[in-house]
């Protein structure tokens, strides 16, 4: 059974629509990203799951129950907040305790969970600490005991890590898979970082203005886009796509209706050679240390290669660029949806 | 090298020179001359004024209207710094919510601050008039009697205290509103998913975390109360039988009416020394208390 279910979920304000006519289903015990550029309308589709913005239109079945009504406390779940909403002038103790106290847990129940929560975090030395004492590690950490200790089943998480500096962000990344993997939760996680999403989830829910594009695993989402917006919005550098009749493609694409297809390429697809292949022109070189990414140009389309290695261009080269098969998708121009029917020929 | 930190001094010195002028002759000289000149009798042009010790006092302690007016203030500052700050605080609130008209309701709270003192009596002044004064005319029509609302001993100071209400609660208002901008939605979210009453999150965050404005609203409050003047000569001056006069009012009177400078100057240094006793029970005791961000 599912633990949340959004079914046909719309946010109006007067005449925009945040949020359009969204569904979708996260399993129990499910690490679930909501992912998009900013003004996608992943954080508002979150505020509605955790009751915080009414549900202009649709239904919202949390555990089997209907909950689109339901004001945010009786949804029993926890949320962490991107600036982590700690309340400045309590301690960390008290911040973790503030719902249990909210909702009058006997005292020796309080002491033992906080124990508890507070060794899983590491926070055990802190507790009498004000937030203003803190890093932002530990604020981060204080804020993810006061979601875990309720012991809600789903947890929703807005943007945790934004603010954190990125080794950090690394560490906290792989400590909130483990807990959650450990605590058994659902975790709704919004970002619009795609490498954490590929990272943490088990399940991308890929959104674009206000729609979903695509939903999956990370795998099918790298593997397989659905969109040309799926294609360019994973993998660093994005996917290429690129008009086939611009780089001389022409002849690999079938004859009937060249023109009416994109064609995409990872940019770790490609490879240069000196022999054989597409010609092109590189142009220049971005050096990121294991590797390089290398800008070609054919014609005006400029198709980036990551290539292993230092790669320094002094001045445009020629060179030739070479692909498989199997490593080509095709989309349409019109819609941008992939389209699986048509195959391309070698070069 | 002498030679220069010598001219970095007196260049210091220079660029404080206004500043410390101004604060010697308006604020530390009055002081001190008030203060010797309650331990001298008041000279005339036959008798000039001579050291008498603690005459002054003495005679302030047997002065019936002093205690009148003391106590006075005391039941004036009881009931308007409570009930001000509280009636700020939920407007303040109320304002910062999400209203429909908003910025009305914000101005027309800020209004009575922005009106000259005088004019503000004048209004009040007509409400409270007997028969025809707007109060009155509102209680005619439930059959009340005419009430002669500023006349009666029994009245008049409840009178200067709801004025006095109206026009400090706005005021107040607008610090508590800057205060509560400055706290994150975010707070409030997090104490509703948790399933925090909004009376709990008052108590609990809001408050708490308005705790350095409340201080500062109630150092102000406690001023205000101790230096009351424009409406009593407006409205009462102080009568009747000292009913509605005030500490502030009294020194004016006993030294522009009464022209006895000496014995004003006593009264002002009595003033002085209880502002200075609350100003640092205040720090002392509510500092601890305060949460500073």
């Amino acid at each position: 059974m599912s633990a949340i279910e959004l079914q046909s979920i719309s946010k109006i304000w007067g005449a925009t629509t945040a949020v359009d006519n969204v569904s979708f289903s996260i399993d129990q015990g499910t690490f679930a990203v909501l992912l998009g550029p900013s003004g996608c309308g992943k954080s508002t589709s979150l505020r509605m799951i955790s009751g915080l913005e009414e549900i202009s239109q649709g239904k919202l079945i949390i555990d089997g129950k209907d909950m689109t009504t339901a004001s945010p406390a009786e949804r029993h779940l926890s949320m962490v907040f991107q600036n982590y909403a700690l309340f400045p002038h309590l301690n960390v103790e008290e911040n973790i305790l503030f719902g249990l106290k909210v909702r009058k847990t006997p005292r020796h129940l309080q002491n033992e969970r906080l124990s508890k929560v507070a060794q899983q975090v590491g926070l055990e030395q802190l507790l009498d600490r004000k937030p203003a004492q803190l890093s932002g590690g530990q604020r981060q950490r204080v804020a993810l005991a006061r979601a875990i200790i309720a012991e809600n089943p789903i947890c929703l998480m807005d943007e945790p890590l934004s603010n954190l500096d990125a080794k950090l962000r690394h560490i906290m990344r792989v400590e909130i898979r483990a807990l959650q993997q450990r605590l058994g939760m659902t975790v709704i996680y919004v970002t619009h970082d795609q490498a954490e999403a590929m990272s943490m989830a088990d399940k991308v829910i890929l959104m674009c203005n206000g729609k979903v594009e695509q939903e999956g695993t990370p795998e099918e989402l790298y593997n397989k886009p659905a969109t040309t917006f799926a294609a360019a919005f994973i993998g660093t550098p994005p996917m290429n796509l690129i008009d086939p009749i611009a780089c001389n493609l022409g002849k690999t694409m079938p004859q009937n209706g060249q023109d009416e297809f994109l064609i995409g390429i990872r940019p770790e697809d490609i490879t240069l050679s000196d022999t054989k292949g597409l010609k092109a022109e590189l142009v220049s070189a971005d050096y990121l240390g294991a590797d390089t990414v290398v800008t070609a140009r054919i014609n005006d389309q400029e198709i980036l290669v990551r290539t292993p290695g230092k790669v320094t261009i002094a001045e445009p080269v020629s060179t030739r660029l070479q692909w498989h098969e199997e490593a080509v998708h095709i989309f349409d121009k019109s819609t941008g949806k992939r389209n699986d029917k048509v195959k391309v020929q070698s070069f | 090298m002498k030679h220069v930190s010598t001219q970095h001094q007196l260049y210091g010195w220079l660029l404080l020179l206004p500043a410390t002028l101004f604060l010697l002759a308006f604020t530390y000289y009055p002081t001190l001359a008030t203060l010797a000149k309650s331990f001298f009798s008041q000279g005339t042009a036959i008798r000039p004024a001579e050291f008498v010790g603690l005459e002054n006092y003495t005679f302030m302690l047997e002065d019936d209207v002093f205690w009148r007016v003391a106590w006075n203030n005391v039941i004036y500052a009881l009931f308007t710094i409570p009930i001000s700050i509280a009636l700020a605080l939920m407007m303040a609130v109320w304002v910062n919510s999400r209203l429909k008209f908003k910025s009305l309701a914000r101005m027309s709270f800020f209004l009575p601050t922005m009106l000259p003192m005088i004019a503000v009596a004048n209004i009040w002044l007509f409400f409270y008039t007997p028969e025809i004064g707007l109060i009155d005319q509102v209680t005619s029509i439930f059959g009340a009697e005419s009430q002669n609302w500023l006349g009666d001993p029994d009245t008049v100071l409840g009178c200067i205290i709801v004025i006095t209400i109206w026009k400090e609660a706005g005021f107040f208002m607008i610090f508590y509103l800057a205060a509560l901008q400055t706290l994150s939605p975010e707070l409030e979210e997090a104490a509703r998913l948790e399933g925090a009453s909004r009376w709990y999150y008052f108590r609990r965050v809001m408050f708490p975390l308005l705790m350095p404005t409340t201080l500062f609203v109630l150092i102000n409050a406690i001023i205000n109360s101790f230096k009351l003047v424009d409406h009593l000569f407006i409205l009462t001056k102080g009568g009747p039988d000292n009913a509605s006069s005030l500490l502030l009012y009294y020194i004016y009177e006993v030294a522009f009416s009464f022209l006895d400078q000496a014995y004003a100057s006593t009264l002002t240094v009595i003033l002085l020394a209880i502002l200075a006793i609350i100003a640092i029970g205040q720090f002392v005791f509510l500092d601890k208390k305060v949460h500073y961000q």
